[in-house]
C-alpha cells in the first residue's frame, strides 16, 4: 500500500469491523512544525491492553474480535521509517484511537493519496456509519480546516441513497471544493490565487 | 463544512430522485458489495471501487447502492465483487481490476447478462 489513504481506508475498516457507530478521522499537514498526523477515533467495541500490544505485530492476527492483520504493522513501519510513529488508545468497551505520524518532508514519506475520494468512498460505502472527517493545513502561522460531517447530507436524504449519481456528484464536489481550500495554503506562494 | 446553500441542493436532489421513484426501495434495485479488507486494498481494491462509483456517476445509473466489506476469506481472487440484482442469486467476481469492473457494470448490471469469465468458481 503505497498512499496514505490506502492504510486509512484499511484502519477504517478495522473500525467498521469493531462495531463502530460514529468514526473520526483527522488529517494534519503541518509545514511549520514538518508533521503529517493522521488519526482515526471510533466507539467500537475496543481493545484490551494485550491485544493493543499484539497488534503491531506482522503474525498476530484477531481475527475473531477484529480483523487486524499485516496493515498495521506494516504502516507502523512506514512511519517509524518517516521519523514519525504509532500510538493506539483502546479500551474495551469505549473504542479505539489511533494516531500516526511523519515527518512531513521526509523523504520516505509515502503520498496522502486522494482525500477527496478516500472520505466519498467511506461515506457512501459505510453509510451506516456515521463519518466525521477533517482536515487542517498549516504553514506560515496560517492554518485553514476543512470538515464534513456527513450526518446532515444523510438526515436531508433519507432513503435516497448515497449512490444515487446525483449525490455521489454533490459529494465529489463538496469535499474537492472544500479541501482544495484547506490546502492551497501549502502551496508555493507564487501559485496562489491571493 | 457544506454551505446551507449546497444542503438546499440536496434537498432538491431527494426531491427529484423520489419523483422519479430512485429510492432504494424500488423493485429491481441492485446491490454491489466490494471487498475491502487488507489483501483487497493491497490488491488494488480501491480503483475498483472508485471506478464502479464513477461509472455510476457518468451513466447515470440508479436503484443501485454500493457498499464495502472487510476480508471475505479469498485472497488469491482480490479484488472481490459481489453483484446482487434484486431476488438473484449473489454473483461472486474475482481479481474485478477498473477495466473488468466496466464489463460487469456494462454487461451484468446494466446489461443482465452475468460475465463469466471473471465470476469465481464455487
Amino acid at each position: 500500500m503505497r498512499e496514505i489513504v490506502l492504510h486509512l481506508l484499511d484502519l477504517a475498516e478495522n473500525s467498521v469491523s469493531a462495531g463502530a457507530g460514529t468514526i473520526r478521522i483527522g488529517i494534519c499537514e503541518d509545514l511549520d512544525a514538518d508533521r503529517l498526523t493522521v488519526s482515526l477515533a471510533d466507539d467500537g467495541c475496543g481493545m484490551d491492553p494485550e491485544t493493543v500490544r499484539k497488534v503491531a505485530d506482522p503474525f498476530y492476527t484477531g481475527r475473531t474480535t477484529r480483523n487486524v492483520g499485516l496493515g498495521i504493522p506494516l504502516l507502523k513501519e512506514a512511519a517509524e521509517t518517516a521519523n514519525g510513529g504509532m500510538t493506539i488508545h483502546s479500551q474495551p468497551g469505549a473504542g479505539t484511537t489511533i494516531q500516526i505520524s511523519f515527518q512531513h518532508s521526509h523523504i520516505d514519506r509515502m503520498p496522502l493519496g486522494n482525500l477527496a475520494e478516500t472520505f466519498r468512498e467511506l461515506s457512501v460505502a459505510h453509510p451506516e456509519v456515521h463519518w466525521i472527517d477533517r482536515y487542517t493545513a498549516r504553514k506560515d502561522g496560517a492554518e485553514r480546516t476543512f470538515e464534513f460531517d456527513d450526518q446532515p447530507v444523510k438526515e436531508i436524504l433519507a432513503d435516497v441513497p448515497l449512490t444515487h449519481p446525483d449525490v455521489l456528484a454533490f459529494l465529489r464536489e463538496t469535499l474537492e471544493q472544500g479541501l482544495g481550500e484547506a490546502q492551497s495554503i501549502l502551496e508555493p506562494a507564487s501559485l496562489q490565487e491571493k | 463544512m457544506p454551505t446551507v446553500k449546497s444542503l438546499e441542493d440536496l434537498q432538491k436532489i431527494r426531491a427529484e430522485a423520489l419523483k422519479k421513484r430512485e429510492i432504494k426501495t424500488a423493485p429491481g434495485s441492485i446491490q454491489i458489495v466490494v471487498g475491502m479488507g487488507t489483501p483487497g486494498i493491497a490488491a488494488g481494491a480501491r480503483d475498483t471501487l472508485k471506478e464502479i462509483l464513477a461509472i455510476i456517476e457518468e451513466k447515470h445509473l440508479t436503484n443501485i447502492t454500493v457498499r464495502q466489506t472487510g476480508n471475505i476469506g479469498l485472497d488469491s481472487w482480490e479484488p472481490i465483487v459481489q453483484v446482487i440484482k434484486g431476488a438473484d442469486a449473489p454473483v461472486t467476481y474475482g481479481k474485478v481490476n477498473p477495466f473488468a469492473a466496466r464489463r460487469i457494470m456494462d454487461e451484468h448490471v446494466q446489461g443482465g447478462k452475468v460475465v463469466a469469465e471473471y465470476v469465481v468458481p464455487a
